[in-house]
């Protein structure tokens, strides 16, 4: 039998940098598809492509035995496939129907024909084994019910295939067993459905086959069943496993005699951290080490006080009171790079001067007067020491490299004397030079005795920077590793799988 | 320009070799334009050149200075202050019921008017501060939370008065509006002194810097540990004390407090002078001189105009026209 959609030898270039290197992807009739990759892998170019968002440069895509070049999402819709994405909008305080039949209204005479409408949309939720009553207001039923409504409204009555782009990011457990319903029902009525998500537990649960993309090329594609979690992870992030096992190479281990700097308990901030612990000594790099989604920006930003955390402890030593805000945070002595630098991190329009002292000015001022002698003085220290390369202290921050920004960010804090730096993707988007700069840095600080907590989604700089590292698996950590048993390896055994015994050995 | 608030950098050196008209405009543009309409009526007005044009152009720009440097301070932020011509309105009722002692009894009317002074610009300056409390704490967008005042701040202005014109001739009072120093309107004096500390506050205080950062980039502000919910507060604050005085100097120089009148469209005049001098509209960049430098060419463009027996109807089309171009101008500048 010919599969419903073939994609095959898709290329795609932005601005002349290639996204999509001859991509294939092959999804039969009735299979439920996983498409999974780190970000920047392409998937989400490539489903775009397929949907009519943007227009591949080469390669065919079969649909249904024809070839199709889909020019928008429209016009994908009335071909047979369906998107489904991570937020759901619909009209709380209407009635079902309304909701269901909202912009394809049913008109006789120039009026809405409101009984071939109700009569379509009981049609439509008997098919998803929906009894309710579609004339009562759509608020008027549990959110699981909602979830429901909107998800066949999206599919209607002619889908053939269905893309669910991380469907269940925002849902609690139980919207996602419904959903899950919900799948294997198309299932059974033989409509196929693209699955991506970057919860292994989801993929297992629910998905037939699965293709995996790296750096816009289509990797592997197997069945479920015959891929290991470990194998799952390991292709997906494209190491190899005898590459790894490298000799002892870390710096002191014994530096973590004595309290550590920081120790996080049991954790949870919304809905991606529900139970997470670390800790961090001084003079040691700890690595944090997860899946996109995993947790880890979301937890350390709660360390910070920048969101407030629902459960758990944060213990900073020396720390006077609670930390609610960055300011309590800074004060105690932590330091923060989030891992945007230009929405989190720059003020584009202020100087590099100005961009450094953020953190300290206040500090530094007499009376409220800013002392620029004593600024300039720091920052002219720190553009030497780190090797920053402007124009001088007064260049304006966004003209310089973002090698450069991160420098100054770093100084921001550094001219702080913190005791814990947080650092969250400190090398994305930074040439390769800069990075080892960067990361030698961060080296040298530590043996200074900062301590440093380190989040890279690069796997072979953590293994390389970190003496230890926590593992965090939707939202729980999983694993702490130490000295020897950090590699490559055993990192991503613990991303796939989770070690329970060194968890309990973490809360003990 | 010789103040503007952030940090000028040396142009890098690509850009050295060849002048950029536009960067140049937008620079110096207000400041080419003032000189171009104080030449362009040195020429074609009769009698410009006089101390009574200065003054009549100075008291006219007076009151939209003033709040037009509260207004900066927040655009700084990212935010807007709607709500200034209606405090100018609740100030200006408050300080008659004060110093004809309808409020309350006067042991001694040169209290009436210290308290007419200090009071009312107090009440509006703890309204400026709701505002900013009102969007730090309850996070509604500035431009809805300052529009409660503006549709009710002159309700209440209202309601003190009874709807009254509150008429009278209070020298001693008058003198904010009235008063001269060395010949010069002791209003402008005023205006220059508030200008020049809110110029120093904005480039030498952390406060000031403060300001710039969040509206630069408020969640890299926050992250700084810089009190974004406090500075935002204060901003506002100021906003409100300035608009406070404004109205007192309005109903001064008119000897009369109507609260249907004060401040009328002042938060149109002030936006359009704040925008006019330089300053960025989405935050982070202000230049408290250029909107001085802006509200005086609205101001002269006006003036020009009405002195050349062009109906005043047509000034406010050339006003419109001068916003327009600034803020164009400004657009370009940010490439």
């Amino acid at each position: 039998m010919a599969p419903l959609l073939s994609m095959h030898g898709i290329n795609k270039r932005f601005a002349g940098i290639p996204a999509l290197r001859a991509a294939e992807l092959t999804v039969e009739k009735g299979e439920v598809h996983a498409l999974i990759g780190q970000n920047g892998a392409g998937k989400s170019t490539l489903i775009k492509i397929l949907t009519g968002y943007y227009a591949k440069d080469s390669g065919e895509i079969v649909f249904d035995g024809r070839p199709v070049a889909f020019t928008s999402p429209q016009e994908a819709q009335a071909a047979g496939i369906s998107t489904i994405y991570q937020e759901i909008n619909l009209v709380p305080y209407r009635s079902v129907t309304e909701n269901i039949c909202l912009g394809r209204e049913k008109r006789r005479f120039g009026l809405l024909d409101w009984r071939s409408m109700h009569a379509e949309a009981r049609a439509l939720l008997a098919r998803f084994d929906i009894d309710i009553d579609v004339h009562r207001p759509l608020m008027a039923y549990p959110t699981a019910v909602q979830q429901m409504v909107a998800i066949a409204r999206a599919i209607g009555f002619d889908a053939k295939l269905v893309i669910m782009d991380e469907p269940t990011s925002s849902l609690d457990e139980r919207e996602v067993d419904v959903l899950f319903g919900v799948i294997r029902q198309l299932k059974s009525a033989g409509v196929s459905v693209i699955f991506v998500s970057h919860k292994l537990d989801e993929l297992y649960a629910v998905c037939d086959r699965v293709t995996i993309m790296r750096d816009g090329r289509t990797v592997q594609v197997a069945a479920m069943a015959e891929l290991s979690r470990l194998d799952l992870v390991t292709t997906m992030l494209g190491r190899e496993l005898t590459q790894v096992l490298q000799e002892g190479h870390k710096a002191d281990d014994d530096a973590e005699a004595g309290e550590p700097v920081l120790k996080v308990r049991n954790l949870a901030v919304g809905r991606k951290v529900r139970d997470v612990s670390f800790e961090v000594h001084a003079g040691e790099i700890v690595g944090l080490a997860g899946l996109l989604g995993a947790g880890r920006t979301e937890s350390v930003r709660a360390v910070f006080g920048a969101d407030r955390p629902d459960a758990g402890t944060i213990r900073l030593s020396g720390a006077a009171g609670a930390i609610s805000q960055p300011a309590d945070a800074i004060r105690a002595g932590m330091g923060f790079c989030s891992e945007d630098r230009k929405l989190e991190g720059i003020i584009p329009d202020m100087s590099v001067r100005e961009n450094m002292m953020l953190a300290l000015m206040p500090q530094l001022a007499k009376r409220g007067i800013v002392d620029e002698t004593r600024s300039r003085e720091i920052v002219d220290q720190f553009i030497r020491r780190l090797g920053i390369r402007c124009s001088g202290p007064e260049q304006r921050i966004r003209e310089l490299s973002g090698g450069n920004q991160q420098k100054v960010l770093l100084a921001r804090w550094l001219c702080m004397n913190p005791r814990l730096l947080i650092l969250d993707e400190p090398t994305r988007g930074i040439d390769v030079g800069a990075k080892a700069e960067i990361l030698n840095l961060v080296r040298e600080l530590a043996g200074q005795g900062l301590g440093v907590l380190m989040i890279s989604s690069e796997l072979e700089e953590v293994v390389e920077a970190a003496s230890r590292i926590f593992v965090l698996r939707d939202g729980r950590t999983v694993a702490e590793l130490e000295g020897d048993a950090v590699n490559e390896q055993t990192v991503m055994a613990a991303m796939a799988h989770g070690h329970e015994e060194t968890r309990e050995a973490v809360h003990g | 320009m010789a103040e503007t608030a952030t940090t000028l950098p040396p142009a890098p050196a690509r850009e050295a070799s060849r002048f950029d008209v536009k960067a140049f405009l937008t620079r110096y543009g207000a400041w080419i334009a003032l000189a171009l309409l104080i030449l362009v009526n040195l020429a074609i007005t009769p009698n410009f050149a006089t101390w009574q044009t200065l003054n009549v152009n100075l008291t006219q720009v007076c009151a939209i200075v003033i709040v037009g440097v509260g207004m900066t301070l927040v655009i700084a932020t990212g935010g807007i202050d709607l709500s200034v011509g209606a405090l100018m309105a609740i100030a200006g009722a408050l300080a008659p019921l004060i110093f004809l002692g309808k409020l309350f009894p006067l042991p001694h009317p040169a209290i009436g008017i210290a308290l007419a002074f200090v009071l009312p610009v107090l009440v509006t300056g703890f309204l400026g501060w709701c505002n900013g409390w009102l969007i730090t704490h309850l996070r509604i967008q500035p431009i809805i939370a300052t529009l409660v005042l503006f549709i009710a701040g002159r309700g209440i202005a209202q309601v003190f008065t009874n709807g009254n014109l509150q008429v009278f001739n209070l020298p001693e009072f008058q003198f904010i509006g009235l008063g001269r120093v060395f010949g010069i309107p002791f209003q402008a004096v005023l205006m220059v002194i508030i200008v020049a500390v809110a110029a120093w506050m904005l480039k030498r205080t952390v406060f000031g810097r403060q300001v710039l950062a969040i509206g630069g980039n408020e969640r890299a502000a926050r992250l700084a540990g810089i009190p974004v919910a406090t500075v935002k507060q204060r901003v506002y604050l100021i906003s409100g004390l300035l608009s406070g005085i404004a109205g007192l100097i309005v109903i001064a120089r008119n000897s009369a407090a109507d609260a249907n009148l004060v401040g009328l469209g002042m938060e149109l005049d002030a936006i359009a002078a704040v925008a006019v001098g330089g300053t960025l509209l989405t935050g982070g960049r202000a230049t408290v001189v250029g909107t001085l430098v802006g509200a005086l060419i609205i101001q002269l463009v006006r003036y020009t105009l009405l002195a050349n027996g062009v109906p005043d109807a047509a000034a406010l089309v050339a006003k419109a026209a001068i916003i327009v171009l600034a803020v164009w101008l400004q657009r370009q500048g940010q490439r």
